[in-house]
């Protein structure tokens, strides 16, 4: 029995960690946020030198085929940078889609640009945890798609996965005509999202789509988000640490006033078996099956509650400095209220835990 | 991340399973721990080794093998047949494991045998009115004369000690040494003369704790575990093993399951409160926190399993904080979801599993305090887990 990260985990997270230290501070952060030309090409493919996209693809494809858990430890190291990367959209649910929904010819043709950070997929999949307005696109009989995808995951990619009405999958090039993406301002400097209108865009069909199919996608894409605020979480807890340590007032360290360590406390005190829960959630996309709804709900839903504490509480430690853009911390916790929302915010999925039980 | 138990242990559970099954008629139904109910089902349990299973024999245990996760299934198996396991008085619980540390061998020959069987019920002395989180400002005193201990003080919070034989208690045996290093851990008879014990009811109108006053009382001088003024040393062996037994993820766990069934039942206005968005939010928030604490539980006994390879300090410091107010808040939901029927408490109609969602929703109030209060918990994991400074000292006297 071993609950925890393996020796490899610790090794992958390691090196991460290491790459976005060096290569990905705050300021090439800051840097993506301001410029929307700068795709942070030089950040993916230093990621893809470590074999980051190519994690959930399999060997077969050029891959290295790791487990869910694997792609959640990355998550949680990128969550801990702020880093801007299409991970979620391309490393994670373009290559769950087309590994679940790609028939052979696909998967091959997809899957090995990918892993080497040659392709960039987007994902305009919202509507499956969630229309808004009228929002949803239809595919007709002759391959072209209609309608409009809100929230489209990194916009500035090659290829957009899209999820049509009925939870099928297809793939279009973002070039191509009768797509028409506006990119959407949002709180979040670190993640691009977009709204993207389809007028009968020709597209290739997923061919082993089906809309049980979409939802697993979403399962896996739900602890990966969990994970990343994980991630994120636990910085702003260091760095409030860290910088309690530091700072005098009333001749003293304010660590040593127990409100201020009482905060801490209650920080840690969520984020500990927060990781346990989104740890288990992953194990459970890949051995537990019968679990892995549930799981993936809980982590989704519980960590997006954790991470507003967090992103709250760790500011407050910050005095006036929290609240400026001096210190940046507001870039996790931004990213921490975009993880609250996408793919599905707490209540709702609640709601779905609750429905996956028959108790709903 | 491998969490298969391994087919010697599936084999151990279907053991279990088996024992329970065959012998869960003969379990006590509610009888105190006086009872002769207890006492043969405590018998029991330690034969077949689901009870003080590593306590060597020659001290009335089972004798086996230490076993984290034979431990665990046999927690595991009791709580999801719902079962009451082995005793767990402060006695067998505190007590005994501080004997087996740090006892002589005549200590442990006298008082582990009839404690682990249930004959010697025991409580615990720490707490007085003027010491409470600052357990270590104790003044109850204890000076040699001739070769006994002459006791004066008195003691408050004391769980069980109208049902206790016997005491272990903390003392002030040097009043001149600083404050941690003044105090001895003693042990004695609850029906010494001199010791007065006084009813104190608590918000469950229960008297389960009881004021304890010392007059006088005279206890042979070796009965103290540890050497004079080691007692704070002594004494905090045990506070580790205390906060180990408090935040048990299976009770939690049967407790949530019973929680859903009361919302299948529950119902206002026709409305069954399972049916009720509202609560089923409440509901399944409480139950991640819940799945959180179980998988935390789990990565620590995983720890504690491979030496400690892995860094699980904080893990498991958050645990007596986390567990405890878990439970406060997932009682707490059990007395809404019923609405004015969760008012119901005493014997009377209308009331639902016993009136325990009141009671559990008070007691773990209990358990947030006792032990070490919420806030101890914080400024504990703050500064051993998180590294941030102690509090400057500074004397600031009560007004009067
Ligand atoms: C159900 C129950 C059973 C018990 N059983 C026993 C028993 O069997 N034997 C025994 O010896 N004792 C027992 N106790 C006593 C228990 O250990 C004490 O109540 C507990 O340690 C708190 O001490 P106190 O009651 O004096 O509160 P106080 O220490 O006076 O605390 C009052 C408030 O001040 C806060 N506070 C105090 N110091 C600090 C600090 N440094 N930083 C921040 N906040 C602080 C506390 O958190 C609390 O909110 C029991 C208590 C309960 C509730």
């Amino acid at each position: 029995m071993e609950f925890g990260l393996s020796e490899e985990q610790g090794l992958l997270r390691e090196s991460v960690d290491r790459f976005l230290d060096d290569n990905a501070d705050l300021d090439r952060v800051r840097k993506f946020a301001d410029d929307p030309d700068d795709r942070g090409d030089d950040i993916w493919s230093g990621l893809a030198e470590l074999g980051v996209p190519a994690i959930l693809v399999p060997e077969a494809y050029g891959g290295i085929g790791l487990s869910a858990l694997d792609a959640a430890v990355v998550a949680e190291s990128l969550g801990a940078h702020a880093t801007p990367a299409p991970f979620l959209s391309t490393a994670v649910l373009a290559v769950a889609a087309l590994r679940l929904a790609g028939d052979e010819a696909q998967r091959g043709a997809y899957l090995p640009r990918i892993a080497d950070g040659s392709l960039r997929i987007g994902a305009a999949m919202s509507e499956l945890s969630g229309a808004r307005q009228d929002a949803g696109v239809e595919a007709r009989a002759d391959g072209t798609l209609h309608g409009t995808a809100l929230f489209v995951l990194d916009p500035d990619a090659d290829i957009f996965l899209v999820a049509d009405r009925t939870r099928r999958f297809h793939l279009v090039r973002a070039d191509a005509d009768g797509v028409e993406g506006t990119l959407l301002p949002q709180v979040d400097r670190t993640r691009r999202i977009a709204e993207v209108a389809f007028t009968g865009a020709s597209a290739e069909a997923l061919h082993a789509s089906d809309p049980e199919l979409a939802l697993q996608v979403i399962d896996l894409g739900r602890v990966i988000v969990a994970a990343d605020t994980l991630g994120a979480g636990q910085e702003m807890l260091d760095q409030a640490v860290a910088y309690a340590k530091q700072r005098e007032q009333f001749n003293r360290v304010i660590a040593s006033f127990q409100a201020v360590k009482h905060l801490c406390a209650e920080m840690a005190a969520e984020i500990e078996p927060s990781r346990a829960l989104v740890w288990y959630a992953a194990h459970a996309l890949d051995e537990v099956p019968d679990e892995a709804r549930l799981m993936a709900c809980h982590a989704k839903a519980h960590l997006a509650e954790v991470g507003q504490f967090v992103g709250k509480t760790a500011t407050i430690v910050h005095g006036g400095m929290g609240f400026t853009d001096l210190l940046g911390l507001h870039y996790w916790f931004k990213r921490m209220g975009f993880n609250r929302q996408i793919l599905g915010g707490p209540e709702r999925v609640r709601e779905e835990a609750a429905r996956v039980q028959g108790l709903a | 991340m491998d969490l298969s138990y391994g087919p010697q242990y599936d084999a151990f559970r279907e053991e279990v399973r088996d024992f329970i099954g065959k012998h869960r008629d003969q379990a006590p139904k509610g009888q105190g721990i006086r009872s002769e109910a207890v006492r043969n089902w405590q018998k029991l349990l330690i034969q077949h080794g689901y009870a003080a299973r590593t306590i060597p024999a020659e001290y009335g245990g089972h004798g086996g093998e230490p076993d984290i996760l034979k431990a665990r299934i046999i927690g595991e198996e009791f709580a999801a047949a719902q079962v009451p396991g082995g005793l767990g008085s402060q006695g067998i619980s505190m007590l005994v494991p501080t004997l087996l540390e740090l006892g002589t061998e005549e200590q442990k020959r006298q008082f582990i045998p009839p404690t682990l069987a249930g004959e010697m019920v025991w409580c615990q002395g720490y707490s007085e009115p003027n010491a409470g989180s600052d357990l270590a400002s104790l003044r109850t005193s204890a000076v040699l004369d001739g070769d006994e201990w002459v006791i004066n003080g008195s003691k408050i919070w004391t769980s069980t000690a109208h049902l206790a034989d016997w005491i272990f208690c903390l003392v002030r045996t040097e009043p001149d040494a600083p404050k941690h290093q003044g105090i001895s851990f003693l042990l004695f008879r609850m029906d010494t003369p001199g010791i007065e014990i006084r009813p104190l009811v608590d918000m469950t109108m229960a008297g389960n704790f009881k004021e304890v006053f010392f007059t006088d009382v005279r206890v042979p001088k070796e009965q103290i575990v540890g050497s004079r003024g080691e007692g704070w040393y002594v004494a905090n062996a045990i506070l580790g093993h205390e906060r180990d037994t408090l935040g048990d993820p299976n009770a939690a766990l049967t407790r949530l399951n019973r929680l859903v069934e009361l919302m299948k039942t529950e119902t206002v206005d026709g409305q069954r409160a399972i049916d009720n968005p509202a609560f089923r939010d409440r509901l399944i928030k409480i139950q991640a926190r819940v799945t959180a604490m179980r998988f935390n539980d789990l990565r620590v006994l995983s720890s504690r399993l491979n030496d400690g390879s892995t860094d699980t300090g904080l893990a498991r410091m958050i645990t007596k904080l986390q567990a405890t107010e878990l439970r406060h808040d997932l009682e707490g939901l059990g007395i809404d979801v019923m609405g004015e029927f969760g008012l119901m408490y005493g014997k009377g109609p209308h009331l639902r599993d016993q009136g325990s969602w009141q009671n559990h929703y008070m007691y773990f109030l209990g358990l947030i305090i006792g032990g070490g209060t919420s806030q101890i918990q914080k400024n504990i994991i703050s500064e051993r887990g998180l590294g941030m400074p102690r509090e400057p000292k500074a004397v600031i006297p009560a007004e009067h």
